[in-house]
């Protein structure tokens, strides 16, 4: 399948997917070696257009496309003219006025990637780098890669997740790894499952193939995951009432010391990214053996390589997707 | 369309013969020789060859003197095609670095993949020596690039078609052109 | 003065009959009249309605002239068939003295194309906190009997109750937005199944089904009546009838987009189909259906929203709520009630004009057609069916772009003055 945005994980079918993973992996082999450069992308124009603070993620594809030799803009929102009240439209033609191949956005309105690729602002690929609380499609792949490579090794080309379980647990209901992590999940073949307190799960979850629990320790032991994914929560949630304390929350859906017992021991331990060291996961599973949450960040590159790759050097023809 | 054979299994199988000694040949010997096949068939030439070199001078080290080269991101005609699969490249373990790298391809037509190809090296390190070996030749070169050593000089028509087949690949080994 | 004669029009009763207008009267409904000194309209396989009256409309003006203005609003409106309309509070400045409503009845008086009764705000500036002068704007040239802080819920329940008390003394009715304000903060569309898929903050029934169900037996309790602006859900429907069988003075509403869109529309992202109250699930669409034929709803009003396209243009979350309607309303009733065999043009003359004008209290409209009646008339081609596309409203926000609807109002007589003629808006207003 050719695609011309990667707005969503359900974008990508299990072919498509699984393409990309084994393209992340010589991209991989590209970031070890000495130059780290690919002329793959040589005269394309990049935007990072990055409407939320991100200094990690926007870093992520900043140097995925520095290194396919992508010439790269960053626009931030502070201070530009979108903070004295310039649409996204308005800003969307300025950039294809000065011609651009690719846009990565981020954003805090949710839908705000998919409105930008299918207004007719904007002629190039559009990548999601997080719409709001709906999804964020790259971190799906890269959550996806890290745990194929860690459970199938050298063996991984052409594999997907089948039967791999994984559970997800936090602020489900706000979460956009969350949704995207349940799309991608589901078409490599893995199993879902996810873990928070009833205010944080979606009120009609009926769509989602997954199993929702509110009970951590009865997840982990009646389904023995393969990868425990622990998801940020924000503190400031509490005064919204979606629960009455951080230390009520750290205890009950904390991946703490006295829960740590509970995962196997190949179990993986993943987080997207910023921590809140003590909250939702504790010091000692952050820095256990089994956490992967600095090779997340290593294969975001990797894996946003590939992404650039499959989107940007092939022909384009300039029908919707 | 028709179709004839050029080069059939036995053809093929004394045109690999000669180009492995003719390597060893014009490098006084085995050493710092690096076998890179370009996928697919490529790899797959490169191996055959390996195996004689190995048979014939038994100090060279077959299993880590061949490796693969995918030249996918280094082609020059990536916007005009639908995007292509990447595949694997693997490259033996004391690098690239001081050695005599021959390239190995079944055919060689414009000289663009080779031209890729060099690109990917000049990534990956500096070899001392680069050379060529290909199955076949058939022409119509469009850069200035030559192979050093070739199975079989092919003058064909730019609309005819070379059909390499491999048996590990494709089940039966032969060289047939399509008109 | 001016004669019309409209010959072989359908009555909503069925029976084909002509229909003579002299000045701004019915004079006479028969057989065979005559045509002498008129100008005649040929309504042969066209039925007549009484003018359509709209009890929920927003015409932007004073204040959001950029979206549509009382002009263009009346002329939109008489294009849809509509002879009146209420003109909703949230204006700026707000409908909330008698002397905004008196500005807007007479501009909408002499743009002469609809009857404009302007809506009185519950409370002031609709900041939820003291009652407005309601006595004053009824008493007022624009002789308000609907009171409306639409657009926000009057959510106090102390002052809503003195609301419903206050008005008893005129003869006025309370229409509640019903948003529970706390349920929804930062609601962007129905809580549902697609809303979780969105990742958009949910606006669930229950805000709209509790206040209802409060304000119902506070209207009971106080001996009042009381109006539910835009019906959204199956549960509301089923709070509302169970009021009305209980003997509680309540009327309802419905705006054709909720009998008809619901909130897969959203998956596009595209904010021409964000509104409040939102898009609700099929089932809410089957049961307001239902709920229009057997009467627990009482009339179709449009909640016409013009948004200008800076508003609707954008990321969902920064786009304006609200839809067009004053235009498809008649087609949306004539594919819920006639086409679908559930009812007829009696209960789609009762839902689009007799009900709303009765519980407007307005006199002079939604009469019988019948001499010596105002001459108010919608007449309609059922057999028609439109592509929906432009509009004459100053707005393009129209989540009916594209779809196919049936039937087509061809002409409307306002006060005898026909405001369109062959589909055709007239130059000018009666006025």
């Amino acid at each position: 399948m050719s695609l011309k945005h990667l707005l969503s994980a359900a974008d990508l079918d299990r072919a498509t997917a699984i393409e990309i993973l084994d393209t992340a992996e010589e991209m991989a082999g590209v970031n070890s070696r000495d130059i780290k450069k690919l002329p793959t992308l040589r005269g394309k124009t990049v935007v990072n257009l990055f409407f939320e603070d991100s200094t990690r993620t926007r870093i992520s594809f900043e140097l995925a496309e520095k290194r396919l030799s992508a010439d790269v803009i960053n626009f931030a929102a502070k201070g530009s003219s979108v903070s004295k009240g310039e649409s996204l439209k308005d800003t969307a033609q300025t950039l294809e006025a000065m011609g651009t191949d690719a846009v990565v956005i981020r954003h805090s309105a949710s839908g705000a990637a998919q409105v930008l690729a299918h207004s007719g602002w904007i002629n190039g690929a559009i990548i999601n780098a997080g719409d709001g609380t709906h999804e964020h499609p790259t971190q799906a792949l890269l959550d996806a890669f890290t745990m194929r490579r860690r459970i199938h090794g050298a063996a991984s080309h052409g594999k997907g997740l089948d039967g791999i379980k994984v559970v997800i647990v936090g602020d489900i209901l706000h979460s956009r790894v969350a949704r995207s992590n349940l799309l991608l999940l589901n078409t490599l073949g893995a199993e879902v499952h996810m873990v928070a307190p009833p205010t944080l799960f979606p009120a009609f979850p009926q769509n989602w193939n997954a199993t929702l629990h509110y009970d951590f320790d009865d997840a982990l032991i009646k389904v023995q995951p393969d990868a425990v994914m622990m998801l940020r929560v924000q503190g400031e949630r509490m005064n919204a009432s979606y629960f009455p304390s951080e230390r009520e929350y750290s205890r009950i859906w904390g991946l703490n010391a006295d829960r740590l017992p509970l995962l196997r021991d190949d179990a993986l331990i993943m987080h997207p990214g910023p921590m809140n060291r003590g909250l939702e996961i504790s010091s000692v599973a952050a820095d256990h053996k089994n956490s992967t949450v600095l090779e997340q960040v290593a294969n975001g590159v990797s894996v946003r390589m590939a992404v650039m790759y499959h989107l940007l050097s092939g022909e384009r023809t300039h029908t919707d997707v | 369309m028709s179709s004839r054979t050029v080069l059939t299994s036995g053809d093929i199988d004394r045109a690999i013969t000669r180009i492995a000694h003719e390597i060893v040949e014009s490098n006084h010997g085995t050493k710092d020789l690096i076998l890179l096949g370009i996928p697919t068939r490529g790899v797959l030439l490169a191996e055959r060859i390996a195996k004689v070199i190995q048979r014939h001078y038994p100090e060279f080290d077959a299993a880590n003197s061949v490796g693969r080269l995918d030249i996918t991101m280094y082609r020059d005609d990536l916007g005009q095609n639908p995007t292509r699969a990447v595949t694997e490249t693997t490259i033996p373990a004391a690098g690239i670095d001081k050695k005599v790298v021959v390239l190995i391809d079944d055919v060689l037509y414009s000289g663009r993949t080779i031209r890729a190809a060099l690109d990917a090296l000049n990534d990956l390190g500096r070899p001392s020596v680069v050379r060529l070996g290909v199955l076949v030749d058939r022409g119509h070169r469009e850069l200035p690039i030559r192979a050093d050593f070739v199975g079989k000089n092919l003058p064909t028509a730019r609309d005819e078609r070379i059909n390499v087949q491999l048996t590990e690949n494709d089940g039966e080994t032969s060289v047939v052109i399509e008109s | 003065m001016s004669k019309i004669l409209i010959q072989g029009a359908t009555l909503p009763n069925g029976t084909v009959a002509d229909i003579a207008i002299e000045g701004d009267k019915i004079t006479a409904v028969g057989t065979g009249l005559s045509t002498d000194g008129a100008s005649v309209i040929d309504a042969k396989g066209l039925v007549a309605l009484p003018g359509l009256v709209d009890l929920h409309t927003h015409l932007r003006e004073p204040g959001f002239e950029q979206s549509e203005t009382i002009l263009t609003g009346s002329q939109s409106a008489a294009a849809g068939g509509f002879t009146a309309v209420h003109a909703m509070a949230n204006t700026l400045p707000v409908q909330d003295t008698a002397g905004v409503v008196e500005q807007v009845q007479r501009i909408g008086f002499e743009a002469g194309y609809v009857d404009v009764v302007p809506v009185g705000a519950v409370t002031v500036g609709l900041d939820g906190k003291q009652l407005a002068e309601l006595g004053a704007m009824a008493n007022s040239k624009a002789r308000v009997r609907v009171f409306s802080d639409d657009g926000k819920c009057v959510h106090d329940p102390v002052l809503m109750r003195r609301a419903l008390e206050y008005v008893k003394s005129f003869g006025g009715v309370i229409a509640q937005h019903a948003q529970e304000p706390r349920l929804t903060e930062g609601a962007q569309m129905n809580e549902g199944k697609v809303s979780a898929e969105l990742g958009l903050t949910g606006w669930p029934s229950v805000a709209e089904e509790s206040i209802i169900a409060r304000d119902v037996l506070l209207a009971e309790h106080v001996g009042s009546r009381v109006h539910i602006c835009h019906l959204s859900t199956a549960g509301s429907v089923e709070i509302v009838r169970w009021a009305k069988a209980r003997g509680i003075n309540v009327t309802a509403e419905v705006t054709p987009h909720h009998l008809l869109l619901t909130d897969e529309l959203a998956r596009s992202y595209d904010a021409v189909y964000k509104v409040n109250p939102p898009l609700r699930t099929q089932e809410d669409v089957i049961a307001l259906r239902a709920a229009l034929v057997d009467g627990t709803i009482d009339i179709i009003a449009t909640d016409h929203a013009p948004h200008p396209a800076e508003a609707k243009d954008c990321e969902w979350q920064a786009a304006a709520f609200g839809m067009l309607g004053l235009e498809i309303a008649a087609s949306v009733a004539q594919d819920v009630l006639i086409d679908s065999g559930a009812s007829n043009w009696q209960r789609l003359a009762e839902v689009l004009s007799h009900n709303p004008a009765r519980i407007g209290s307005l006199d002079e409209q939604g009469q019988e057609i019948a001499a010596g009646s105002i001459a108010n008339i919608t007449l309609i081609d059922p057999s028609v069916k439109r592509e929906i596309s432009t509009s004459h409203s100053k707005s393009s926000n129209n989540p009916y772009r594209g779809l196919t609807l049936p039937g087509a109002v061809v002409h409307t007589i306002y006060r005898g003055y026909p405001t369109l003629a062959n589909g055709v808006l007239a130059e000018a207003g009666r006025n």
